[in-house]
């Protein structure tokens, strides 16, 4: 183990092999024969129905629960070679309910593994800190505080924090942002997201919820009941071409609005606007017009900002007059998510919007149209989520 | 003989003395055996007179308490108070102060009793769900309903558990109830001289087994009359105790 | 401690001044004879003192190992249950014949009845630990000792302390009849002239003082103990 608080662990690989669990007096198995291959550095999410056995596969992971048969690889190394406390203290766990310990600080809530560990209290402390920072909390504020005094969002962050603590290679989570309200549960996303591209750790994630899934996983695995696999790919395969009736049942009839969440404006090809300015020469502008994917020619400003759609009385005389037919609205911006862009589209009764860069200039149009040739494009072109937070 | 043997001949002569009647040392009585028997009417008709009255007075004040919140502190104080009160300095008190005799010693016992009833009453009528209360309300019911048809029976198994306890301790000092004159199965005891050192001790068995006996009928009592679904396992997760400030007796 | 005869009352030293022989309460005479009432007192508190003591020890014991094999949850409350159940009186004399007289027949009989109530909040407590703090520390790598030590028991300490305060307090009044086993403590006091009515208040003041006091310093230690609990949410 590296000495520096803040040197990465390397991230691990996961494999299931063959796994199984089977309760006694049951009639049917909890997890019949699940096979995984998960690489380092990934968020693998397993997402299913309720009794599918997610929970369950993610626990045996950590031997909380104890698998029937098959094999669990971490790194290449079965689970079952190493001592159950042992094992765990070099996988990070975030639960549901987080399970802080209320009759300890804050501090002491996340120094629990190194402590296992036997760190030194110098690196204990300077770790503290180091991850109060990481998941966005004050540590002057925050080292001192008992749970009780917490909100559920810093909970959850310095649940999160404390499965961190031992820089461990694999981290387990069970729905770990299932107890805060949607708003905050989305900033949180976000930020997990934020501190994932920055520790590329190996997570196994669980939640019932689809869309979180989309979110959050590199690969998704979708499980039905018996711990049956019935897809694992990426969210734009799973979207895209989903395997089973199972699975297209369960992501949902609107999926190809879902791989709308995925990408942004930026990503897929707009028209080429016909652009035209006041003052022009006409025939330079009916050139523009013809050359463009549009017949309807875009006025901008010296900036090349647009201004409104011309109409046809502003090209009857020799230069082109600002005649408008109507705004430049709503103005899409590239950095836009797709989704919310069609959805701005459709609020203003309008098929068409004007795309514009950071600075405000006109960089193509976005049309209905040029969304579903979007959403017809293969699937490699959607990027991953972390590449998609920027 | 062996220390080993005279401790069992001990024991073997206090059981000897519970079925056998023979002469006083001090000559002119019959002690033991069916003597006993009288000994054990009057301690039995002592507690249930006492644990009669005091259930009387503790039940209606912890569901008036109970219901209305009002006099919550007192409730409080006399359970935790009454725990402490040793009652050899009741029974002292009562004699020194009140003198002898079957009335005497009742109401002291009965005082005795009070606490834990009173406690648990007042701690089973508030941990009734108050959206129950708030429902039962809704519908029209008046207070004095709510409390009957709703508080009560739901109270009940934890009345019953201070009862249960009351029944001990009363049982338990109406062993030193001849102190004021009311002869009970504690007077081989008090006046050992008379009754000897088998005597004694087989008055001492005698009221264990009575204590016991006294206690496995009541938790009978006490399951008959629990409702199911709120058998004692589940009851007890429901509850947080240390927020409690009156202990609820087992 | 002079050996009480159970036969008849003993007067206590009623010679001079009309109060004692009227009767009445009477401060002078408790400010000449306070003394007598000390040693009683300490005696008193030793013997609550020690079967806490042994008591905790003893219960303490018996909840771990029941706290591993639920099975053993049963027969331990139906032991502890009789115990608790005699009354004490009747468990002095029936340990007179075995462990003499003296204090250590008061100590071992008070200990006894101690032992349900410290056991069953022991249990109480940690059983109330709550459910997600307990997976969380197994699933971070804490063996079950670890758990138990760091933080199942600390978190059962408002339970057991509350526990140890009724034990405590109960036992102030059992111990006032430790004196039939010849174990002292202010049940002589009280036995040795039950008529004289400043003996009776004295004596008995003195054990709700002692109660009050156990119970004081047992609302101390938990509030040392339990810092946490009193953290006011921001």
């Amino acid at each position: 183990m590296s000495g520096s608080p803040t040197a990465h662990h390397r991230a691990a690989t996961l494999e299931f092999r063959h796994a199984s669990k089977r309760y006694p007096r049951a009639t049917e198995a909890a997890i019949e024969d699940l096979s995984l291959e998960i690489p380092a550095g990934e968020i693998c999410v397993l997402v299913g129905p309720s009794g599918c056995g997610k929970t369950t596969a993610m626990r045996m992971v950590n031997r909380m629960i104890e698998m029937s048969g098959g094999d669990i690889l971490l790194d290449g190394r079965s689970i079952s070679e190493r001592r159950p406390a042992e094992l765990r203290r070099e996988i990070g766990y975030a639960i549901q309910q987080i399970g802080l310990f209320p009759h300890q600080t804050v501090a002491d809530n996340i120094a629990t593994v190194p402590r296992l560990l036997g760190w030194e209290r110098d690196r204990i402390a300077r770790r503290v800190d180091e991850l109060l920072e990481l998941t966005g909390l004050d540590p002057q504020e925050m080292r001192e505080r008992y749970p009780a005094q917490l909100s559920g969002g810093q909970r959850q962050r310095i649940g999160v924090a404390r499965a961190l603590a031992a820089d461990p290679p694999l981290m387990l989570m069970d729905e770990p942002f299932g107890a805060v309200d949607p708003i905050n549960r989305e900033r949180l996303q976000n930020e997990f997201l934020r501190l994932q591209a920055e520790i590329g750790k190996t997570i196994v994630f669980v939640t019932h919820d689809i869309d979180e899934a989309i979110k959050m996983g590199d690969r998704i695995a979708v499980l039905q009941k018996g711990g049956v696999l019935a897809q694992f790919a990426t969210p734009a395969d799973l979207l895209m071409t989903p395997a089973s009736p199972f699975v297209e049942d369960f992501v949902g009839a609107d999926r190809a609005l879902k791989r709308l969440a995925l990408q942004r404006v930026r990503d897929i090809d707009l028209w080429r606007a016909p652009i035209v300015r006041v003052g022009e020469p006409v025939h330079r502008a009916r050139a523009a017009i013809a050359d463009s994917d549009l017949p309807f020619p875009l006025l901008v400003d010296a900036e090349s900002r647009p201004v409104g759609w011309l109409s046809e009385r502003g090209l009857l005389g020799e230069r082109v007059t600002p005649e408008l037919r109507s705004r430049a609205t709503p103005t899409v911006e590239l950095d836009d998510i797709l989704r919310d862009a069609l959805s701005d589209l459709l609020t203003h009764e309008t098929q068409y919007g004007p795309v514009v860069d950071a600075q405000g200039r006109i960089a193509g149009v976005l049309s209905v149209e040029v969304i579903s040739h979007a959403l017809a494009a293969p699937a490699s072109e959607v990027p991953s989520p972390t590449e998609r937070l920027e | 003989m062996a220390p080993g043997g005279a401790r069992m001949s001990q024991f073997g002569d206090a059981i000897d003395f519970i079925f056998t009647s023979r002469e006083s040392r001090t000559g002119g009585v019959q002690i033991g055996g069916s003597q006993m028997l009288d000994l054990l009417w009057k301690h039995l008709e002592l507690s249930a007179v006492s644990i009669a009255l005091a259930i009387l007075v503790a039940v209606p004040l912890g569901l008036a308490i109970g219901h209305t919140g009002r006099g919550a502190f007192f409730a409080q104080f006399v359970a935790n108070a009454g725990r402490a009160v040793p009652s050899l300095a009741l029974i002292a008190f009562f004699v020194a102060y009140i003198g002898v005799g079957f009335t005497n010693v009742t109401l002291a016992l009965v005082l005795l009793g009070i606490p834990p009833i009173l406690g648990n009453t007042y701690v089973g009528v508030r941990q009734v769900d108050p959206d129950m209360v708030d429902a039962a309300r809704g519908m029209g019911l008046t207070e004095l309903q709510v409390l009957g048809r709703v508080e009560l029976p739901l109270a009940v198994p934890t009345i019953f558990g201070g009862i249960r306890n009351s029944v001990i301790n009363i049982v338990a000092t109406a062993t030193i109830a001849p102190l004021a004159g009311v002869v009970t199965l504690g007077d081989p005891i008090i006046n050992a001289s008379v009754y000897g050192d088998a005597g004694r001790l087989g008055a001492a068995i005698v009221v264990a087994v009575l204590a016991i006996a006294s206690e496995i009928i009541f938790a009978a009592l006490q399951r008959r009359v629990t409702p199911r679904g709120i058998r004692p396992e589940r009851r007890r997760r429901m509850l947080r105790p240390s927020s409690r400030k009156v202990p609820v007796t087992p | 401690m002079s050996v009480v005869t159970l036969a008849q009352v003993q007067l206590r030293d009623r010679s001079a001044g009309s109060c004692e022989q009227r009767n009445g309460f009477c401060p002078d005479w408790i400010a000449d004879n306070w003394t007598n009432y000390v040693d009683p007192t300490v005696r008193h508190a030793l013997l609550v003192a020690l079967a806490v003591l042994f008591g905790f020890a003893i219960a303490f014991g018996l909840a771990l190992l029941a706290h591993r094999r639920r099975v053993l949850v049963a027969p331990i409350t139906a032991v502890t249950g009789v115990l608790y159940t005699i009354p004490s009186l009747a468990l002095f004399l029936v340990l007179l014949p075995i462990t003499g007289r003296g204090i250590t027949t008061g100590v071992v009989a008070l200990t006894a009845f101690t032992l349900l109530i410290i056991f069953r909040n022991i249990m109480l407590g940690l059983d109330n630990v709550p459910a997600d703090a307990r997976d969380a520390a197994t699933g971070m790598g804490m063996t079950d000792r670890q758990v138990l030590w760091r933080v199942e028991l600390p978190l059962a300490v408002p339970e057991i302390v509350a526990g140890l305060r009724v034990a405590a307090t109960t036992t102030v009044g059992l111990a006032a009849l430790a004196f039939f086993a010849g174990a002292g403590g202010l049940g002589g006091e009280i036995y040795s002239d039950l008529t004289f009515k400043s003996n009776i208040v004295v004596a008995g003041g003195l054990c709700l003082l002692l109660a009050g006091l156990f119970d004081a310093l047992f609302v101390l230690i938990e509030r040392l103990m339990t810092r946490w609990r009193r953290a006011v949410p921001a």
